[in-house]
């Protein structure tokens, strides 16, 4: 088959690269306003019916939603099969901790509300709050310790092999990391609850919302100012082949103050990541502030799209940088799939993600609309 | 017993994943079902459908997202636990996980949404079309999760690239094609299809011994008796399709099952049953049905099924073959960079490289295969024989299982279709008690499919033990640990749950028995 030559190696890499962000980011936009509204249920809702609106605001989409990072996960381990098993092996009890919580996740939205007693209901709430708040906060942690290197080599087998440990994974700045990750979700979550609920429980997400718009905006900066001044950078020395062998290990880098700043440098309209990301989060307060609904969502979900931009754009080429042995670097143009399985994995993609927007966005025009009190207290259509 | 990194990796997958596959099964098969009863609701208009619908539904529901959930795990395990597998065979393997994802999963799990909660929110096709979107979806999960496995029994349409180290992608369409992996997906989906049915069959069954939901059990025990007995043949008749594959392309796991210690004439006879002795390699108390297994495992009569002693040493020639690849592997990758392989190393490599596999098996006993004595050789052909005595049963109960299906679902066809089912009460106890077994031939048939290819992970080309993570053991014990508590807690949960959903019966508000029942009574006036 030569077909897949159409398009050569080092475009489809970078494709690839593309796509991988759009997939984060497509899962913490739509699943985000899940883990953010999870996160806030046990302080915007009081009672059993606030709780009950909460969830079932979310109730019939989460299910959807979360798929984007089961996507993600697949589309790893096809696209990008080092990434995958160093990722996944070496932070494995953090992975771990979040499959607990994903576990704990689906099975408290269906389950809370088939009995009635008080205890079993206030259990599936606090698993809801660990269900959303613990993936929300462990994302950021991993983003973390991703721009600072993570400590893993590989012997001439590629086999891995990995030094760190799990507390180290909670240093100081990539617990900054997780917090600007939480803030956001929150946001989003807030905005999210404006936008579906109504009386006390959308002051309290309005309240709540905001305040995480301002924190989101002063942690990000401040997690910027931290790179800045304390975080070495990697860098590529001498050349690389983009159109090699997918081996990282037959290069050289270096590592250095200030380089993950370098590429604004290089190519200034990067900036523009940032940049959305501090705006969009301004106005999403400010829309919360004077209550336009509808457009806050969206105005969250762009804060989120610069944000991770920010940190794709700041790294490239490097996907995970390894602090032990930094040859071992894995980056956009040395640890990918062959260019045979970019090729097809890019023409499915190209097939179902237009027809999986098409039938989401018709999904969410069947749901539309404030999720209503009387009819969760009247029982109506299996509302959870 | 000391269990080392491999036994722990292996507890925690087959936990996991033997936990995950109570779910699936009756998420195949439920989800069909109730696209079918909802388009007799949608055809005829009859509201007692709906109710149907709605009721399986709500068990379908607790079911459906304990599936999910243990889902998730499945997917990452293979990066957190199985990391050089990941490495070794993500180019190919990663593909049909991620287009799970985009076909089948994203589907599913955007449907069921409206499923719950579409019922007043759109019109009744509307609402059809989400219900049917859920069940295509499931099960063209299924589709892709087998092409993935398939590939792992038989590995089609790869080589091993010694730029990269690992195994790519040569013959895409190979892979979808792979024969092991239809057969797979037909009988596995099947398997689902009867499980459902014996659930439906046996919830059913209840209501009627309890006399309770008249109306809904009846009708719902005619659409699980007809789904269950056309679902039930095609287990059985595509089971013995994967058997005759199996002739093909997993020799050893058909000889272990069959506990054929040597190569009989052909045709070969079938084992009913036995007590099967790896240590003196022979069947002890055996009896024998002649010819049969020939004609399962070759259709003819005259074709030899090779016994497990001549594939023994078939695997000797090529553990052999495997070391003359894996010297001229390691030549290769000794020269220096951007040096072209000399032409007669790479035609030496691309002559015995389909075998390089077999010389990992050596990586037991020498750190390079290439050190290896006759003995080590010998003890690593008889490393490919895997544990004969519980495939030989759980393959037996398996089967058992399922001709006992074909008489159930038969029977209560027969009864259904006569209106004479309230009559033979120790029938419907029966179909009460069967609704364990099909969770039984399911999980059997996972353990004969899995436990069969040891010790290849992927047949032929990596060993199970080459392919684990470098983690401490005390760090997967923990996590195993934390596995199955929280695992015990759910399904604890789940099933107080099912049990009391059903308990309840169907929502009151939508009964339509009484107006069905008052026009054959006369008014009282």
């Amino acid at each position: 088959m030569i077909l897949h030559e159409l398009i050569s190696y080092d475009v489809l890499r970078l494709i690839w690269w593309g796509l991988l962000g759009i997939l984060l980011i497509g899962f913490a936009v739509t699943d985000g306003f899940d883990l953010g509204t999870g996160t806030l249920l046990p302080f915007v809702a009081r009672n059993d019916l606030e709780r009950r609106v909460v969830i079932n605001s979310i109730g019939p989409v989460w299910e959807g939603n979360q798929v984007w990072l089961i996507l993600g996960g697949g589309a790893i381990f096809a696209a990008w099969p080092p990434l995958y098993a160093v990722s996944f092996s070496g932070f494995y009890l953090a992975m771990f901790a979040i499959l607990f919580a994903l576990i704990l996740r689906p099975v408290g939205f269906k389950y809370r509300s088939k009995r009635d007693g008080v205890a079993w209901r206030r259990n599936w709430d606090w698993a809801l709050f660990i269900g959303s708040f613990v993936p929300a906060l462990i994302f950021g942690v991993a983003v973390g310790n991703v721009l600072q290197g993570v400590p893993f080599h590989f012997d001439s087998d590629l086999r891995i092999f990995y030094e760190g440990t799990f507390f180290g994974l909670l240093n100081p700045f990539a617990l900054l990391c997780g917090l600007v990750s939480v803030s956001m979700l929150i946001m989003h979550g807030g905005a999210w609850l404006v936008l579906k609920t109504q009386g006390d429980v959308r002051e309290r997400a309005r309240n709540y919302g905001s305040i995480a718009a301002i924190a989101t905006i002063a942690l990000f900066v401040l997690a910027g100012a931290y790179i800045w001044a304390f975080v070495d950078g990697y860098r590529i020395v001498g050349s690389i082949d983009p159109t090699g062998p997918s081996n990282p290990l037959v290069k050289s880098v270096e590592m250095g103050e200030g380089i993950w700043l370098g590429n604004y440098q290089t190519y200034p309209w990067m900036m523009a990541a940032p940049i959305l990301g501090i705006v969009a989060a301004f106005l999403a307060f400010i829309l919360l502030r004077v209550r336009l609904e509808g457009l806050t969502v969206i105005v969250s979900g762009l804060s989120i799209v610069g944000i991770i931009s920010t940190v794709g754009a700041s790294m490239f080429p490097f996907i995970l940088p390894s602090s032990l042995m930094p040859k071992a670097s894995l980056t956009v143009w040395d640890a990918s799939s062959s260019h045979l399985t970019l090729f097809i994995m890019l023409v499915v993609t190209g097939i179902f993600v237009p027809i999986i927007l098409v039938y989401t966005t018709w999904v969410y025009r069947v749901l539309w609309g404030k999720v209503d009190e009387d009819e969760i207290s009247g029982g109506k259509s299996h509302a959870y | 017993m000391e269990l080392d990194i491999v036994d722990l990796s292996r507890l925690q997958f087959a936990l996991t994943a033997l936990y995950h596959f109570l779910f699936v099964p009756l998420t195949l098969g439920l989800s069909i079902m109730l696209a079918i009863m909802e388009t007799v609701y949608v055809m005829t208009d009859r509201p007692i459908w709906r109710q149907m619908t709605k009721f399986w539904g709500v068990l379908f529901g607790i079911n459906f997202v304990v599936g999910v959930a243990t889902g998730i795990v499945m997917e990452f395990q293979f990066g957190m636990n199985w990391s050089y597998y990941s490495h070794y065979v993500g180019d190919i393997f990663g593909a049909p996980l991620a287009i799970e994802g985009l076909m089948a999963f994203f589907l599913e799990a955007t449907f069921v949404g409206l499923f719950f909660f579409g019922w007043d929110k759109m019109s009744k096709r509307g609402h059809l079309t989400a219900t049917w979107a859920v069940a295509i979806g499931s099960n063209l999960s299924a589709l892709w999760i087998l092409i993935a496995n398939g590939w792992m029994q038989n590995p089609v349409g790869s080589a091993f690239n010694f730029d990269t180290m690992r195994m790519e992608v040569t013959d895409f369409s190979a892979v979808l094609f792979n024969p092991v992996a239809q057969a797979k997906f037909v009988h596995t989906v099947s398997a689902g299809y009867v499980t459902a049915a014996v659930f439906v069959l046996g919830v059913s069954a209840w209501y009627l011994l309890k006399g309770r939901h008249i109306a809904l059990a009846k009708r719902s025990m005619a659409v699980a008796a007809s789904f269950g007995l056309a679902s039930a043949l095609s287990v059985v008749v595509l089971g013995d399709e994967s058997g005759y594959l199996s002739t093909e392309h997993q020799k050893m796991k058909l000889a272990a099952i069959e506990a054929m210690w040597h190569t009989e004439p052909a045709p070969a006879a079938f084992t009913v049953v036995g007590i099967p002795d790896q240590e003196d390699r022979e069947t002890h108390y055996a009896v024998h049905i002649p010819w049969v297994m020939g004609l399962i495992g070759t259709r003819s009569i005259n074709t030899e099924i090779p016994g497990i002693e001549e594939l023994v040493e078939l695997a000797k020639v090529r553990i052999r073959q495997g070391i003359t690849a894996f010297d001229a592997l390691q030549q290769i990758r000794s020269l220096p960079p951007g040096e072209t392989v000399p032409g007669n190393l790479r035609k030496t490599f691309e002559d015995n490289g389909h075998e390089l596999g077999y010389a990992l098996l050596l990586k037991r006993y020498v750190e390079d295969p290439r050190n290896a004595s006759e003995d080590e050789i010998t003890k690593a052909a008889w490393d490919t024989v895997p544990g004969v005595m519980p495939l030989f049963w759980t393959f037996r109960i398996m089967v058992g299982l399922g001709f006992f299906f074909i008489l159930l679902m038969g029977v209560f066809f027969v009864l259904s279709a006569q209106h004479t089912l309230e009559k033979r009460r120790w029938l419907l106890w029966v179909a009460v008690f069967s609704i364990p077994l099909p969770w039984i031939a399911a999980e059997s048939g996972w353990f004969v499919a899995e436990f069969g290819r040891q010790p290849w992970i992927i047949e032929g080309v990596l060993p199970t033990a080459a392919a684990v993570s470098d983690l401490g053991a005390g760090t997967v014990l923990m996590t195993i640990i934390g596995f199955v508590l929280i695992y015990t807690t759910l399904f604890i949960i789940e099933m107080g749950l099912m049990v009391a959903a059903i308990r309840k019966g169907p929502d009151p508000e939508e009964e339509p028995e009484s107006p069905a029942i008052s026009s054959h009574v006369v008014p009282a006036e």
